[in-house]
């Protein structure tokens, strides 16, 4: 009976105190409704993710600078969770403008949309915001075709490097490419990283591996590896994970990365890599909202805009003389001297096209209903934000196709 | 499990015996005491992360879960009640099996099957049919997917004594390749099917959510009553218990296993449904997220009765959705969440593990025996 009474005093103590820190906790947030703006972002992962920490960067980066609130929900999968986190986002936290960062929560993002019209609603890499008719719904996306195509000058001149130091004879010089899924946004993405090089070395030939997803380290570097074996002597890659980046630096082939420097982990083979920065855009669309206006139903992102940047160019890997072959082909990028798409730089089963119909609204059948080519360049993500590139070109092999 | 060691020469140095002399209000004193610790744990730990103090931390938690619920907004309540009803119904869909020692550990896939058959119905036949038919073809289709699913591997134990547990884990493998391959087939290139708009549960009182809530309160029952009151609920605890028995007593063991297993993967496959449905109106290979998994845990510590396994699952998913909130506003990676929610559950298996069993150690038992 004495054990039972100790027993039963030590919950009530543990209770009570649960409780008493319980109940004054309870009060305590209610003093925020002053009138400061406040963004909520929600994530398809976390920070472990390269895809997600780019954005997450930016979007702490932006809100400190304008000096607005930041809430965040991570792990928000592509489904019904992502109308409840936007829901849980405004009701809970008071959010005045939500950004969701992954492909397929664009459709529940445009429910929650709906059903807050005093909210805005941002959303990358979406196609649907100029055919929803939802006000308060945008997409926003980046020319990131103009850093791919920048990347791939520095590989083209690796490449040339490799020609004139005796390692490989010109019609060897073929790249490989680690692709996630094929569809617009990986094509449009190696197409031009392909014509970057292409523009240095004429005779360079491409390979693509698709892993079927964007985050898979083992598939990503069996990839690459099989890539290498196959004779490829430079690879890049559009996926999250390190798997091509280091399976680079153990065969040591030179490696064009994506999404951020890889140099701390291969210091002898990266080059260069070209990524997306989201800062602009958050600031634009805070910017908007501070001053009541409308923000752009499809935002694109460029070099100008500070949106597309490359990384510092490692000049242990990279060829002499690669930093101002860069800065040179920039500056015609935003002269408007080089069109990284321009139909006189590539063919099509041999022959210049004239005229493509891209798949720019979404519909279930993917059907084709845009002219893209006009005076003789395919105008990447003029349309829409997001890209539509999906043309296979001569002088690119596809080893394999995922559509996931 | 090490229920008794035999003595040799020596005896070692503790032992482990099942005891079943401890009254049942005292073994729930010891689960309320647990549970209180576990979130006195939960609490200190969040607040050694996060700086914060120990009542801000509970009141994030209480914010992440049921939102401003004391303000009179019901919104976030609902979605927690959502949450746990999707655990619960899986758990549900287990606990029949578990009782009869058949390891099904392939809710995952059962329910996603289910979950295929919903949105295959929704798609292929959404424009077609009548609403009210509509939804009778997929809770038709979606039941009997889940039950085929989880049908299988019963038929190979029943006729072949396969290996149970591997067979249900590598139909969850093939169930997430199938979906991958109609997620493609239907997304076209985007790798996304975007939401269907026929076939949807309807929306009852401007709540998305109620219709899953009822469904499972009704599955709730139903298997409480089934499981300690049908002739079939005590076949399957015979069963469970030793099949050598049953077959003694005139059970037929290979009819019980089948038939448990296509009520089982019935249930899942209702899940599958409760979530395309009712829930997400799309399909992708993450639809069950792994709970079908958590939800073996929650049979067990609900100790099959489900009525248990309502308090557990709301437990879970309230710890679940509160940490991750805590995680959410202090910026802390989403892991911490997992880990804290790993760590109570082991909590709570201790728990009842010290409730059934006793640790004996040698000293202690000489004294006994003099």
């Amino acid at each position: 009976m004495k054990k039972l009474a100790k027993v039963l005093a030590l919950c009530l103590a543990i209770s009570m105190i649960a409780l008493c820190f319980g109940a004054c906790g309870g009060t305590k947030d209610q003093d925020d409704n002053k009138p400061e703006l406040k963004v909520g972002f929600i994530f398809l992962h976390d920070e472990q993710s390269t895809y997600d920490k780019n954005f997450m960067d930016a979007a702490k980066a932006a809100c400190e600078e304008m000096g607005v609130e930041y809430a965040q929900k991570t792990q928000i999968p592509e489904s019904k969770d992502c109308y409840d986190a936007a829901v849980e986002l405004i009701e809970v936290d008071g959010c005045d403008i939500i950004f969701a960062d992954s492909f397929g929560h664009e459709a529940f993002l445009i429910d929650a949309a709906k059903k807050y019209p005093d909210v805005q609603f941002c959303h990358a890499t979406g196609t649907q915001a100029h055919t929803a008719g939802v006000a308060n719904f945008h997409n926003a996306f980046a020319s990131i075709y103009q850093g791919r195509y920048l990347a791939g000058v520095a590989a083209g001149l690796k490449l040339n490097e490799m020609i004139d130091a005796g390692k490989i004879t010109a019609d060897k010089a073929k790249m490989g490419y680690v692709g996630a899924f094929t569809f617009a946004e990986v094509m449009s993405g190696y197409t031009s990283f392909y014509l970057g090089a292409k523009s240095v070395c004429p005779t360079v030939t491409m390979d693509v591996k698709f892993t079927g997803s964007w985050y898979d380290e083992q598939k990503e570097k069996e990839a690459a590896q099989a890539l290498i074996a196959g004779g490829c002597v430079l690879i890049s890659q559009h996926a999250d994970s390190m798997g091509a980046p280091t399976a680079c630096e153990t065969a040591g082939v030179p490696n064009v990365s994506y999404n951020g420097s890889t140099v701390a982990a291969c210091p002898n083979t990266f080059i260069v890599s070209s990524r997306i920065d989201w800062t602009p855009y958050f600031k634009y669309m805070i910017e908007c909202v501070q001053n009541d206006k409308a923000i752009d139903t499809d935002w694109t992102g460029t070099i100008e805009t500070g949106s597309v940047v490359l990384t510092d160019i490692n000049e242990k890997a990279a060829a002499a003389g690669t930093k101002e072959k860069i800065d040179e082909v920039k500056a015609k990028l935003l002269d408007g001297s080089i069109n990284v798409f321009d139909t006189a730089n590539f063919t099509v089963k041999g022959e210049k096209i004239t005229t493509y119909l891209a798949d720019v609204n979404t519909d279930k059948n993917l059907e084709k209903d845009t002219e893209a080519i006009e005076n003789g360049v395919f105008y990447e993500s003029k349309h829409r934000s997001a890209p539509y590139f999906d043309v296979e070109i001569d002088g690119i092999t596809l080893l394999d196709r995922n559509y996931g | 499990m090490a229920k008794l060691t035999e003595t040799k020469h020596r005896e070692p140095l503790f032992h482990v015996v099942k005891r079943d002399d401890m009254p049942e209000w005292k073994a729930w004193l010891i689960r309320v005491i647990t549970i209180l610790v576990g979130f006195l744990f939960v609490g200190i730990l969040s607040m050694a992360v996060t700086q914060k103090s120990l009542g801000d931390t509970y009141s994030i938690m209480f914010t992440g879960v049921f939102g401003r619920l004391l303000e009179g907004s019901t919104t976030m309540l609902w979605k927690y009640l959502q949450e746990i009803v999707i655990l619960l119904c899986l758990a549900l869909a287990l606990t029949p099996a578990f009782k009869m020692k058949f390891w099904n550990c392939g809710a995952e896939g059962q329910a996603l099957m289910g979950g295929l058959a919903s949105i295959f119905c929704m798609i292929q036949f959404g424009e077609k049919l009548p609403y009210i038919t509509l939804i009778i073809v997929i809770a038709i289709t979606s039941i009997l997917a889940g039950a085929i699913w989880g049908v299988i591997p019963a038929i190979f134990k029943a006729l072949f004594n396969t290996n149970e547990t591997l067979f249900t884990l590598m139909m969850n493998y093939i169930a997430t390749q199938i979906i991958a391959y109609y997620v493609y087939i239907e997304g076209g290139g985007s790798n996304v099917i975007n939401p269907v708009p026929f076939g949807n549960f309807p929306v009852v009182g401007n709540n998305d959510y109620f219709v899953n809530i009822a469904i499972v309160a009704v599955i709730t029952v139903f298997m409480f009553i089934y499981l300690k009151y049908s002739k079939q609920g005590y076949e399957i605890s015979v069963v469970g218990e030793s099949q050598n028995t049953a077959r003694y007593i005139g059970i037929n063991v290979k009819k019980v296993i089948i038939r448990t297993m296509l009520i089982s993967g019935a249930l899942c496959g209702v899940t599958g449904m409760l979530l395309v449905a009712g829930k997400d109106h799309t399909i992708n290979t993450n639809l069950v997220g792994g709970q079908g998994f958590t939800a073996i845990l929650m049979s067990w510590l609900g100790q099959f009765n489900p009525f248990i396994m309502v308090l557990m699952t709301a437990i879970v998913v309230f710890l679940r959705l509160g940490v991750a909130k805590v995680a959410d506003t202090s910026l802390l990676n989403s892991s911490f969440s997992e880990i804290i929610v790993g760590i109570v559950i082991l909590m709570l298996v201790a728990c009842e593990f010290f409730i059934h069993y006793s640790i004996k150690f040698r000293h202690n038992k000489k004294e006994v025996k003099a």
